[in-house]
């Protein structure tokens, strides 16, 4: 496209060339990304999982808080919902537990899921809801302007830490087995290949699964940290991945400082999910009232 | 008590029978949380949904617990919840969210003395403003006010209409004595339900916020249909796409309120105040909820004096009657005497319309227990 081309305007993802292929399943004028942030691929990753699986809109939904991985909602061309701070797993769990026929994706980022967010989010690890959440974690509250957050490493420099930050991060892959989650993983954003497969494991897991999805921010904490551009800062991580098999969660070590991140899968154990357990209370309930 | 004559007569409290009232209008979804003295609607929902097929759930806090009664709405389900004032300040910006999205929900709010943790096992009529004005923003609500246990088992029924019509959140406002007291009640079928609006195009040509008739809501696409939709809580167009320009939040702002300011007759025909002696009366004592059970024998003594004293009982209380403020100023109402169980909140709404030609005057007391018949009977003889 030269610069003298008309710039598609942003009324309807038909104005958009239809080379990509999930055209079909993506409102692509939604997509508000800064140019190389992995929250894009996780969109196509899970949006890829659902064409896989051959779902059709009355069989999924996509739910978000706030935040820029919050925007992410609209993108897809699904029952989509844009919820408040920190609340997109009990909308989730609400949306599931009134129609279990759903397959529920939860797609929000560290701020908004363990910060605000937190508590809701061990309850549905502990309950065994049938929900995926998917964490896009870039260490730092992106579209409030780069402040700290609950996975911000110490030392490390935000708008709100201009003298680094004093608070040891969460390990959320430890927070997630600890609570109850049945299903754990953690993946670099760039690595779509496993990331999709674990997505896929996420939807037949019957219980909570929680994926941590790196994607890190070179807008704010690159920038407020020297790690270079867009690029810089993947190939800054990729250095720092190493892909385990059957380690335990609490062994999963997030550090930038050792540069060692531990991926993988962490807990794949099933067990009876929460929507299951209702639909008991309910047998019981009438097979009383019957008597 | 209902003048229907059919279903069971019973004796049962305030709380059971607005859960009752509840799932008679199709509720099945409850998300709640503890919190004196609403917590008896909880009990009764976790035993009484199963039976009916319907999903309760206690989740962690007051926030998660409206946030799941929104998602369970917009999967098709009716839902609800209940509280008291410091559960229902955690629920404010959900309200919001409610609001916004157009979630059809209701919300019972069990009032108990504050500010803060107050007086958890008492009365109180003082969050009549917060289950108004409680979330941010530009909005209108739909409140009922129950005084009685009959009522708080019809505006269960009621409160559910309203909102699967105007496509809204519904509080229904009532406090300690009303949901803990017992009283015959009729559970009886004498009422129609109402369902929210379908989507009136085909899913290809769906916009989730595209109004096609005069009441201003538009239809309703849920989870789990052929639909495909979004919607957010920022400002949005009739797309749910995200628009920051003036334009789109006057046109969003103003529609999202007319929808029930249009509607402020209707709802208050539907659930209309209740009004004795306005034929002769010159003053006329307002009050609503359950401080309104004494106003009548007071009223009839203060008659036999040769006063010339009337009385309104709110029953809606948001969308404020205005009709009813005309009303009296037409029927030459001279003063109107504000009775309520908190320091001064409708009071104002009803100074509002003191430009219509009537003194207007308060019985305000921070008080847990609500007045007597003698004392409103005093206090009529001071202001007559």
């Amino acid at each position: 496209m030269t610069t003298t081309e008309k710039i598609p305007t942003p009324e309807s993802s038909e104005d958009f060339p239809e080379e990509h292929p999930l055209h079909q399943w993506l409102n692509l004028h939604r997509f508000i990304f800064c140019p190389g942030c992995l929250i894009g691929s996780a969109i196509t990753s899970i949006t890829s999982c659902f064409r896989e699986r051959g779902l059709t809109a009355k069989e999924y939904a996509v739910v978000s808080g706030i935040g820029c991985t919050g925007r992410s909602s609209g993108c897809f061309k699904a029952p989509a919902f844009h919820t408040t701070h920190g609340r997109a797993i009990p909308f989730a769990t609400g949306l599931k537990l009134a129609n279990p026929d759903l397959e529920v994706v939860v797609l929000s980022g560290d701020g908004d899921l363990f910060a605000i967010g937190g508590n809701h989010f061990i309850h549905a690890c502990r309950r065994n809801v049938e929900v995926t959440v998917l964490c896009i974690n870039n260490n730092v509250y992106g579209m409030t302007g780069g402040q700290v957050a609950p996975t911000t490493q110490i030392g490390d420099f935000t708008a709100t830490t201009p003298y680094g930050n004093i608070d040891p991060p969460f390990n959320l892959v430890s927070l997630a087995a600890a609570a109850g989650a049945s299903y754990v993983a953690r993946w670099p954003g760039y690595d779509t290949l496993r990331l999709r497969k674990s997505i896929l494991k996420a939807f037949d897991n019957p219980g909570f699964s929680f994926i941590e999805v790196l994607a890190p921010c070179f807008t704010q904490y690159g920038r407020k940290n020297k790690l270079g551009d867009a690029v810089t800062m993947l190939e800054w991580l990729k250095k720092q991945v190493r892909v385990k098999t059957s380690c335990p969660p609490h062994e999963a070590t997030f550090d930038f400082k050792q540069g060692i991140i531990i991926c993988g899968e962490f807990v794949h154990a099933e067990r009876e999910g929460f929507t299951q357990k209702i639909d008991r209370v309910i047998d019981i309930a009438q097979s009383k009232t019957k008597k | 008590m209902s003048s229907s004559k059919n279903g069971k007569l019973i004796l049962t409290t305030g709380n059971y029978a607005v859960a009752e009232g509840a799932i008679a209008a199709g509720c099945r979804f409850f998300g709640g949380y503890p919190i004196t003295p609403s917590s008896e609607i909880a009990h009764y929902m976790s035993r009484r949904l199963p039976q009916v097929g319907g999903k309760f759930i206690q989740m962690e806090d007051e926030l998660a617990s409206i946030v799941a009664v929104v998602g369970a709405s917009y999967a098709g389900v009716k839902a609800m919840t209940a509280t008291s004032g410091p559960g229902f300040s955690l629920m404010a910006e959900t309200v919001g969210l409610g609001v916004m999205l157009e979630a059809p929900l209701v919300i019972v709010t069990i009032m108990r003395g504050g500010p803060s943790t107050g007086q958890p096992t008492k009365a109180s009529q003082s969050d009549v403003m917060q289950v108004r004005f409680a979330s941010h923003g530009d909005y209108e609500v739909i409140v009922l006010a129950p005084a009685s246990v009959q009522e708080m088992y019809d505006f269960g029924i009621y409160a559910f209409n309203l909102a699967e019509k105007y496509r809204t959140p519904v509080i229904v406002a009532s406090d300690g004595i009303v949901g803990q007291m017992m009283e015959p009640v009729r559970y009886h079928t004498d009422f129609e339900i109402i369902n929210r609006k379908a989507p009136q195009v085909p899913p290809e040509e769906y916009q989730p916020f595209e109004v096609f008739d005069d009441d201003l809501v538009p239809g309703m696409a849920t989870a789990g249909s052929e639909y495909n939709f979004y919607v957010t809580g920022l400002t949005h167009d009739i797309t749910g796409s995200p628009d920051m320009t003036p334009e789109t939040a006057i046109t969003l702002v103003k529609r999202l309120c007319d929808k029930i300011r249009k509607a402020r007759s209707d709802i208050n025909k539907y659930i209309p105040w209740e009004e004795q002696h306005l034929d002769d009366a010159e003053t006329i004592i307002l009050s609503y909820g359950i401080n309104s059970r004494s106003v009548p024998e007071a009223v009839e003594r203060v008659r036999q004096k040769g006063h010339k004293v009337g009385l309104v009982r709110l029953r809606t209380l948001w969308p404020f009657p205005e009709e009813l403020m005309e009303k009296l100023s037409q029927l030459g109402v001279k003063k109107i005497i504000v009775s309520e169980m908190n320091y001064g909140m409708v009071i104002r709404e009803v100074q509002r319309f003191r430009h219509l030609g009537f003194e207007v005057t308060g019985i305000l007391i921070p008080t847990t227990i609500p007045f007597s018949p003698t004392f409103i009977y005093e206090e009529l003889l001071k202001e007559v």
